[in-house]
């Protein structure tokens, strides 16, 4: 191998990948479109004067404009899921290496759950600052369980070992979820309006209790990036540059599973949103995670907003919860992966 | 080894045909011991005496109502949704050589659940109209699973891969058509998402009786072709199977009385995938394990009924019962096949 400096560690703005303004301003324009579309769209269209006493006017005090000013912490909440669960993704996918990692895919979701559920029933828990510490640990553990039943044998964890490893833990858990809440209505009415994935009940009190776990997680994410890259290129090249692999998956994986059991906890099970985030960047700006990770963050969220005025708006006058809205959107992608991939690879 | 001639193949088929004949007897016995136990036991325990004039006929006050509108058809069901779902199970674990590979992991059950609850919940449809939705529903599924895991080259995994994916949008759009239905009451929801004999009507059960009828002596039938499509498409071929021809007879056969089981009772889940290896495991190689598998379906899906019935304190649907009794099987499976790496 060439050890000159050059190689290793070039200055990153050589590398900013092609186009990188380019996307990053669509990113962000489509953003600010779903944002607005957010705001005003849903059972009762906003017009534009309402739109704008809700948001700069604060004295005003029409109908119209508190409407806006309640879907204001929706999408709010809506931001911070979707890029929490955009970055979680990057992570996963690259702490795996493995292109088909994603929390609902893992399995990861439903050990939360799981978790949230035992909490209600036996532990009487019922506010949102608590589910999340149960909610964390539930897929702390999940994650490493089916992360250790899918990288068993020949090969360690391919796609395939993985998902299976995943859809089989979630049966699982979720008949153990099934089981605990069906003879307690109490649960089931708390857990039913939690299970479905649903960012409607975002309020700024859950807001404030995201921000700082995702804070800690996007910088844990931002800082690992560069050792990231290294490890994509294999454990041996990765150790051979001076990476501890070790210690680096460890903390890029709590910082994932920090990131996805968080949005889980307080919006409910979301999935398929790190998968799709992840590729579509991946695609558009190619492998290099200190553009891919922020990105992810810019294209979850932009995903998880659309997807909710989508299901808004199928589902008019009710709504149908995001989650169901990015399963069939994020499924798809999941077999294309599926179907391009080589025979070995799986 | 000249000794061990032909006397000492035939001996040792002898032996695995006594064995079968054995394990038949045993698992036909214990399913009739637990229909009598799902019409025996309930909230009030009646005699023997009064259940036996209750079923020939006889207006009994309460007998009659307990056992012919709410035991008797929960116990039919049971027991032909059974039958249907280890046959099935079993067809496709062993045509796919993989244990995986079966209705309820590659949405097949998500399929025929889609259309049976687009029907009843939407278009309140009769129940010829489900039955053939759901028959058609599971059938396009099939073909579209195929179709898009065929690619390059055929591989098992893909096509288990591909089969997940496919049963996440069914089951997202399950969960949207319970929603629009403005039925997501939870009996209705528990039923399309996990299975369950609760509330099932006697005039709800003719289809599903006639499909197991019809289709089990097909599969029956081409039980033998299937164990030589066991041993690989070329070593079939080789011994005068057709083997497109009798692929896809099985396929329909399987996936219909999958359909109609589905439509009536909901995806019981893992039944299917429980059955195939269960059966195995008591009968051995070498005797086809079509008909085995069917009955420990029977005798699963009954035998968690009771246990979710009446071992807690509160009802627990079949379903959650095969589902906690399944996944840890599924996982010491997956276990099993990674140390092999089969996978």
């Amino acid at each position: 191998m060439s050890t000159s400096s050059g190689s290793t560690r070039t200055s990153p703005h050589s590398q900013i990948p092609k186009n990188f303004a380019i996307i990053l301003l669509i990113g962000l324009v489509l953003l600010g479109l779903c944002v607005v579309a957010s705001l005003v769209f849903g059972p009762r269209l906003v017009k534009v004067p309402e739109l704008i006493d809700g948001l700069f006017h604060p004295d005003v005090d029409s109908y119209g404009a508190n409407v806006v000013r309640k879907r204001i912490s929706r999408t709010v909440f809506g931001l911070f899921c979707g890029a929490a669960l955009g970055v979680s993704g990057a992570l996963m996918q690259s702490v795996t290496r493995n292109p088909i990692a994603d929390p609902s895919i893992l399995g990861v979701n439903t050990g939360a759950a799981l978790f949230v559920v035992c909490g209600i029933a036996f532990l009487n828990i019922n506010t949102a600052s608590e589910y999340i510490w149960l909610a964390l640990a539930g897929a702390a553990i999940t994650a490493i369980f089916v992360f250790g039943i899918g990288s068993m044998g020949r090969g360690g964890a391919t796609p395939i070992k993985l998902v299976l490893a995943g859809a089989a833990i979630s049966a699982a858990l979720s008949s153990l979820v099934s089981a605990v809440m069906i003879p307690r209505a109490y649960v089931m009415d708390q857990f039913r309006f939690w299970q479905v994935g649903s960012i409607g009940s975002g309020s700024w009190s859950a807001i404030a209790t995201f921000t700082p776990f995702l804070i800690v997680g996007v910088v844990i994410a931002f800082l690992t990036a560069p050792a990231l890259n290294a490890l994509a290129l294999g454990d041996d090249v990765a150790t051979g540059l001076g990476v501890r692999t070790g210690v680096l998956r460890l903390i890029a994986a709590l910082a994932g599973v920090l990131l996805c059991g968080t949005a889980t906890a307080l919006a409910g099970p979301i999935g398929f949103v790190g998968l799709l985030a992840t590729h579509l960047m991946r695609l558009v700006l190619g492998p290099d995670l200190r553009f891919v990770i922020p990105m992810s963050a810019l294209s979850g969220a932009v995903i998880l907003i659309s997807s909710d005025v989508v299901g808004r708006l199928i589902a008019s006058p009710g709504e149908l919860e995001v989650g169901v809205v990015t399963a069939f959107v994020g499924a798809p992608l999941l077999i294309i992966l599926a179907m391009r991939s080589k025979v070995r690879s799986l | 080894m000249t000794t061990h001639s032909i006397a000492y193949i035939a001996a040792g088929r002898r032996q695995r045909q006594r064995r079968w004949m054995l394990v038949t007897c045993l698992l036909t016995v214990l399913a009739l011991i637990l229909c009598c136990a799902m019409l025996l036991l309930g909230n009030t325990i009646y005699p023997v005496r009064d259940i036996l004039r209750a079923l020939s006929g006889e207006e009994l006050k309460g007998v009659s109502f307990a056992v012919n509108t709410v035991r008797l058809p929960r116990m039919l069901a049971g027991l032909f949704a059974g039958f249907a779902f280890g046959l099935a199970g079993n067809t496709f674990q062993t045509m796919l050589r993989n244990p995986l590979a079966n209705p309820n992991v590659i949405g097949i059950t998500s399929g025929s659940s889609v259309a049976a609850v687009l029907c009843i919940t939407v278009f309140h449809s009769s129940r010829a109209t489900i039955s053939a939705a759901s028959v058609a529903a599971g059938l396009a599924t099939v073909l579209v699973i195929y179709v898009l895991s065929r690619g390059r080259a055929f591989s098992i995994g893909r096509l288990i891969l591909i089969g997940i994916g496919i049963q996440a949008m069914l089951d997202a759009l399950i969960s949207y058509l319970l929603l629009v239905g403005a039925q997501q009451d939870i009996p209705a929801a528990i039923r399309w998402l996990t299975g369950s004999l609760n509330g099932i009507q006697l005039y709800e059960l003719p289809p599903l009786i006639i499909t197991v009828l019809i289709f089990t002596p097909v599969v029956a039938l081409l039980g033998k072709h299937l164990s030589l499509l066991e041993l690989g498409e070329q070593a079939a071929t080789s011994l005068g199977i057709h083997t497109d021809r009798t692929r896809i007879a099985l396929i329909v056969s399987s996936v219909c009385m999958i359909a109609i089981a589905t439509a009536t009772t909901g995806p019981i889940a893992f039944t299917s995938f429980l059955s195939g290896p269960i059966a195995k495991r008591l009968v051995g190689v070498g005797f086809s394990n079509v008909i085995p598998a069917g009955l420990v379906g029977v005798n699963l899906v009954l035998a968690a009924d009771l246990v979710g019935q009446f071992a807690f304190q509160y009802r627990f649907p079949v379903g959650i019962m095969t589902g906690i009794l399944g996944a840890p099987y599924l996982i010491f499976l997956l276990i099993r096949m990674n140390r092999k790496g089969v996978l």
